[in-house]
C-alpha cells in the first residue's frame, strides 16, 4: 500500500471527522430504533390490557414519532455503508469480506425491520388489537439483532480474529470465529443496554419537561414514568456490563486503558486518575485514587499495568481525548444511577414519582446525559483504538481512500446533516404541539389520532 | 453452481428487485415533483404519498442488501468501485438521506411552506439519485473503473457518454416504471380520473424511455463497443430482445387498459435490460479482473449465501404480507389534508 503514503493529511483528518460525524448522529437515531419501539409496545400493551386512554393515546403519539425517526435513522445508516466503501477503501477491500457475514445478517434484520414497521404504523386501524401488537414484536427483535451484528463487526475491529492472511491477502476466514470474537460480548451487550438508555431517558425527558411547565396530568405522568421506568432498570446493570468491557479492554488492549486512565508509566498499585489532562508524558492535575485502578482493572491492588511508555509515541491513541471521554461516560453513567435510585426509593416508598422539582429537573436532562455518555463511549473505543483501524492489523492511514478532495465531501456532508438535524429538531417540536394533549384524553382523542 | 457464482446472481437479484421497487419510489418523487402547484397537484401527490408510504423503506433495504453483498463477496471490486466514484456515490448517499428525510417530514407536517419545503426536497433527490446511480453504473459497464484503489479518473470516470446516457436512462426508468404503477394503485383507490391522467403519463414516458434506451444503444455503440458487441450478437442478444419486446407490449397495454398485464411487462423490460448488461459483461467485473479472482474465499460465501437462504424464509414471507396489506384496498387515499 505504498501509494496511500501520500495521503494528505486533511484529507486523512476529513475522512476520520466525516466518518466519526455521522455514525455519531446515526448512532442516536439507532439508539431510538431499538428502544423506541420496544416502550411504545409496552404502552400499546397497557393501554389494550387496561383500556386506559392514557396508554393508548401515548402509544399512537410515539408511534407517528417513531415514523418519522425511523425513516431518519434509515437513511443515515445508508450513507455509513457508502462511507465504509468511500472513504475506507483499503479496510473493504481486503477486509469486507471478514465482515461480511455479520453485515448480511444485518441486512436481513433491517428488512424484517422495515417490513414490520410498515405495518405496524400503517395498518394500525386495520389489524385486530393482538395481531396488531404482534406485528411490533418483530421490530424489536429485529432492532435488537441489527445493533447486535454490527457492533460484532465493530468488535472485531478491535480483537481481529478468524482470517489468515499471506502477503496482504486474505488466504482463509472463518467468518463466525471473526463475528463471535472476544470482543463482540461485552461490546454488543453494553451497546444494547445504552440504546434502551438513551430511548427511555429521552422520552420520559420530553414529559419531565411538560411536568415542570405545570402538566401534571395522568397522561404525562405515564409518559415520564413508563420509560423512566425501562431507562432506570437498565442503568445499574449497564454499569456492571461497562465493568466488564473495561476488564475486557484491560486485557485485550491495554494500550487503549492506558490512554483511558492516562497512564504512561508501567507499574504496579497503579492508583485511578480522575480529571487531569496529558502534558508531555504526563498526565497532570489529576487527583488519584491510590490502587484503584489495578483494583478496578484486575481486581488486586498490586496488578500491573502497562502504560504508554511501552508503545512508540506515533502508535498512542490521543490522551487527551480518550481520557476526558472515559471520565465522562462513567460520571454520566452515575448520575443517571443517582436518577434510577430516588426513582425506586420513592416508588417503595409511596407508589408514587418523587415530588421535588429537582427529580424533574434531573429527567428532563437525563436524555441528554445519556447521549453523552453514549457518543464519549464511543469516542473511547474508537479514537482508543488509533492509529488502527483494525487493531495491530491495519493502520487508518493505509486504510482511507486515497483519492484528493475528500475534505470538500467532509464540508458537503456536515451541511447536509446541520440541515438534517434542524429540520429533525423542528419536525419532532411540531409533532408534540400540533395536535395538543387534551387534560383527560377521551376514547375520540385517541382513534382520532391518526398515526400516519 | 459455484458459490462466487451464486453470489454475483444472488446481488443481482437485489440489484433488479432494487430497480423494480425502490427505482420506482424515486419515480414517485419525481411525478411529485411534475405534479404542478399545490392545488392542481394534490391528488397526484397524495396518490404517490399513499402508494410508496408503508413500502419505501422495506424497497429501500434492497441498496443496503447490494451493498453489504458486494463488500461480503467481491471485496476489491466494491473497493475499486466506492474509491474510484466516490463523487458520484457521496451524492447519491446525500439523495437517499434528502429524499427519505424529507418524505418522512413531509407527510407530518400541516403548513403549506412546510409541504412545499419537504416536498421540494423530495422530489428534486428522487431525481438527482437515480441520475447519479446510472451514472455511476454507467462507469463500471463502460470499463472505466480499473480495479485498484481510487485507479480510475475520478471525474472521467463517471461524466462521460455511457453515464450520461445511463443516467437520463435511470432517471426515466424510474418515472415509467413509477407512472404504471400508479396507475394501477389509482384505479384501486377508486379516482378513474387519476388513473387516466397517470396512464397517459406512462404512455408518454414509455415512449421517451423507448426512445432513450435506443440512444443509449448508439452511444454504447460509439464508447463501449465490447458491450455493445456482446448486447446485440452475443449472449446477452436475448435479454435484450426479451427487453424491447416486453417494453413494446407495455405500451400496447397501456393503450388498452391492462394496468395488472403492464405492470409486470413494464418490469420485464427493466430486468431484460439489466441481466443484458450482466450477462454481456460476465464473467469480467472490472477491466481485467474476473469473478474467480475478485470472489471472497469459499467459506464467507458459503456463511453468508447460508444465512441468507435461511433468511429468506423470514423474509418471503414478511414481503409478501407487507404487499398484500397495502395493495389490498385503498378506498381513502385523499382523507388527509393538504
Ligand atoms: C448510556 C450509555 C453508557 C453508559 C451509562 C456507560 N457506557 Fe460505556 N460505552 C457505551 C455507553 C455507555 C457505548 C457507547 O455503548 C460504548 C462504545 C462502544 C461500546 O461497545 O459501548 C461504551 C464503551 C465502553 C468501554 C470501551 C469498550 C471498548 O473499547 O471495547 C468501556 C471500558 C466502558 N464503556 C466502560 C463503562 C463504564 C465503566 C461505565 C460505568 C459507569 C459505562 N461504560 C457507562
Ligand atoms: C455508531 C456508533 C459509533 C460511533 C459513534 C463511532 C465513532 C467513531 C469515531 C469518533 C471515529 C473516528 C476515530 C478517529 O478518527 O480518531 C470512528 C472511526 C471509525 N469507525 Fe466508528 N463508531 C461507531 C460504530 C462503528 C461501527 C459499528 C463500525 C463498523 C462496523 C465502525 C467503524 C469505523 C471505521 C471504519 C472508522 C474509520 C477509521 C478510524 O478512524 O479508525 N464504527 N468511529
Ligand atoms: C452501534 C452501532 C449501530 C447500531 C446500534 C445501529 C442500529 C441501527 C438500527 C436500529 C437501525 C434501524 C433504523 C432506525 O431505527 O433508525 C439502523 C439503520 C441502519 N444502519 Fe445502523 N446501527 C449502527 C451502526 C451502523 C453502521 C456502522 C452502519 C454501516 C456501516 C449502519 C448501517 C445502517 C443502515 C444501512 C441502516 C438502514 C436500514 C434500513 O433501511 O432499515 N449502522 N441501524
Amino acid at each position: 500500500m505504498t501509494g496511500v503514503l501520500g495521503v494528505a493529511g486533511a484529507d486523512l483528518g476529513a475522512a476520520r471527522m466525516q466518518m466519526a460525524l455521522s455514525l455519531g448522529w446515526h448512532i442516536v437515531l439507532a439508539c431510538l430504533g431499538v428502544g423506541m419501539p420496544a416502550i411504545t409496545l409496552l404502552a400499546e400493551w397497557r393501554g389494550h390490557r387496561t383500556g386506559d386512554h392514557a396508554y393508548r393515546l401515548l402509544a399512537r403519539r410515539w408511534a407517528r414519532a417513531l415514523g418519522v425517526l425511523f425513516a431518519v435513522g434509515a437513511v443515515s445508516g445508508t450513507i455509513l455503508s457508502f462511507e465504509m466503501g468511500l472513504l475506507w477503501p483499503g479496510l473493504m477491500g481486503v477486509y469486507g469480506e471478514v465482515i461480511g457475514l455479520p453485515f448480511s445478517l444485518e441486512g436481513i434484520a433491517f428488512f424484517v425491520e422495515a417490513i414490520f414497521l410498515g405495518i405496524y404504523l400503517y395498518a394500525w386501524d386495520r389489524l385486530s388489537p393482538v395481531a396488531h401488537l404482534l406485528s411490533g414484536v418483530p421490530i424489536v427483535l429485529a432492532g435488537v439483532t441489527s445493533a447486535f451484528f454490527v457492533v460484532a463487526a465493530n468488535a472485531w475491529m478491535q480483537h481481529p480474529a478468524g482470517f489468515v492472511t499471506e502477503g496482504g491477502r486474505i488466504t482463509a476466514v472463518d467468518p463466525w470465529a471473526a463475528m463471535f470474537n472476544r470482543a463482540t460480548p461485552p461490546q454488543t451487550v453494553h451497546m444494547i443496554l445504552a440504546a434502551f438508555m438513551v430511548a427511555g431517558f429521552l422520552m420520559a425527558g420530553v414529559y419531565a419537561v411538560a411536568m415542570l411547565r405545570g402538566r401534571r396530568d395522568r397522561y404525562h405522568r405515564l409518559g415520564l414514568l413508563l420509560p423512566l421506568t425501562v431507562a432506570a432498570v437498565v442503568t445499574p446493570v449497564q454499569i456492571g456490563v461497562g465493568d466488564w468491557a473495561a476488564h475486557f479492554v484491560a486485557d485485550s488492549q491495554p494500550v487503549k486503558l492506558a490512554a483511558m486512565e492516562g497512564v504512561f508509566r508501567t507499574g504496579r498499585g497503579v492508583p485511578l486518575h480522575l480529571g487531569g489532562i496529558a502534558v508531555g508524558d504526563e498526565l497532570k492535575y489529576a487527583v488519584e485514587i491510590p490502587y484503584g485502578l489495578s483494583l478496578l482493572a484486575h481486581w488486586n491492588p498490586d496488578a500491573e499495568i502497562v502504560g504508554l511508555e511501552r508503545t512508540p509515541p506515533a502508535d498512542r491513541p490521543p490522551v487527551n481525548i480518550v481520557h476526558p471521554a472515559f471520565q465522562i461516560m462513567v460520571v454520566m453513567g452515575f448520575a443517571l444511577l443517582l436518577i434510577a435510585v430516588w426513582l425506586a426509593l420513592s416508588w417503595k416508598r409511596r407508589r408514587d414519582l418523587p415530588d421535588s422539582p429537582w427529580f424533574l429537573r434531573g429527567v428532563a436532562v437525563s436524555g441528554v446525559a445519556a447521549v453523552l455518555a453514549l457518543e464519549s463511549g464511543w469516542v473511547v473505543t474508537e479514537v482508543g483504538r488509533q492509529p488502527w483501524i483494525v487493531f495491530q492489523v491495519l493502520r487508518t492511514s493505509e486504510a482511507v481512500n486515497p483519492a484528493p478532495g475528500l475534505v470538500y465531501g467532509f464540508v458537503l456532508v456536515t451541511a447536509v446533516y446541520v440541515a438534517l438535524t434542524v429540520a429533525t429538531v423542528y419536525v419532532m417540536r411540531r409533532l408534540a404541539r400540533d395536535v395538543p394533549v387534551p387534560l383527560a384524553p377521551q376514547e375520540p382523542d385517541v382513534t382520532g389520532y391518526k398515526v400516519v | 453452481m459455484p458459490l462466487p457464482q451464486i453470489m454475483l446472481v444472488v446481488l443481482w437479484i437485489g440489484l433488479t428487485a432494487y430497480v423494480l421497487f425502490g427505482g420506482a419510489d424515486f419515480g414517485g418523487g419525481i411525478w411529485d415533483l411534475l405534479a404542478g402547484g399545490a392545488e392542481r397537484g394534490r391528488r397526484f401527490r397524495d396518490l404517490v404519498e399513499h402508494s410508496i408510504g408503508p413500502i419505501w423503506e422495506a424497497n429501500h433495504v434492497w441498496l443496503i442488501f447490494v451493498i453489504v453483498l458486494a463488500w461480503t463477496g467481491v471485496p476489491s471490486v466494491f473497493a475499486s468501485v466506492t474509491s474510484t466514484l466516490y463523487i458520484p456515490l457521496t451524492l447519491v448517499a446525500l439523495g437517499v438521506i434528502g429524499r427519505g428525510a424529507a418524505f418522512a417530514f413531509r407527510k407530518v407536517s400541516s403548513r403549506l411552506w412546510q409541504r412545499r419545503l419537504f416536498g421540494a426536497t423530495f422530489a428534486f433527490s428522487s431525481v438527482v439519485t437515480p441520475f447519479f446511480l446510472g451514472a455511476a453504473a454507467g462507469g463500471i459497464a463502460s470499463g472505466r473503473v480499473p480495479p485498484g484503489i481510487a485507479a480510475g479518473d475520478l471525474v472521467r470516470s463517471w461524466v462521460n457518454p455511457t453515464s450520461m446516457a445511463a443516467g437520463a436512462l435511470g432517471v426515466g426508468t424510474a418515472a415509467y416504471l413509477a407512472a404504471v404503477y400508479l396507475t394501477r394503485d389509482a384505479r384501486r383507490g377508486g379516482d378513474d380520473a387519476l388513473a387516466e391522467e397517470f396512464r397517459r403519463r406512462a404512455l408518454w414516458c414509455g415512449a421517451v424511455v423507448g426512445v432513450l434506451s435506443a440512444v443509449s444503444l448508439l452511444v454504447l455503440r460509439a464508447d463501449s463497443p465490447a458491450l455493445f458487441a456482446e448486447l446485440t450478437s452475443g449472449r446477452a442478444l436475448p435479454l435484450l430482445v426479451l427487453s424491447v419486446l416486453a417494453g413494446l407490449a407495455s405500451l400496447v397495454l397501456l393503450w388498452r387498459r391492462a394496468y395488472l398485464a403492464v405492470r409486470l411487462t413494464a418490469a420485464l423490460a427493466v430486468v431484460g435490460l439489466l441481466w443484458g448488461w450482466g450477462v454481456g459483461q460476465y464473467p469480467v467485473l472490472l477491466p481485467g479482473l474476473t469473478l474467480d479472482r475478485a470472489a471472497a474465499t469459499d467459506a464467507v460465501l458459503a456463511a453468508s449465501l447460508g444465512s441468507l437462504a435461511v433468511g429468506a424464509f423470514l423474509l418471503v414471507p414478511s414481503l409478501w404480507w407487507l404487499y398484500a396489506t397495502f395493495q389490498r384496498d385503498r378506498g381513502e387515499v385523499s382523507r388527509r389534508p393538504a
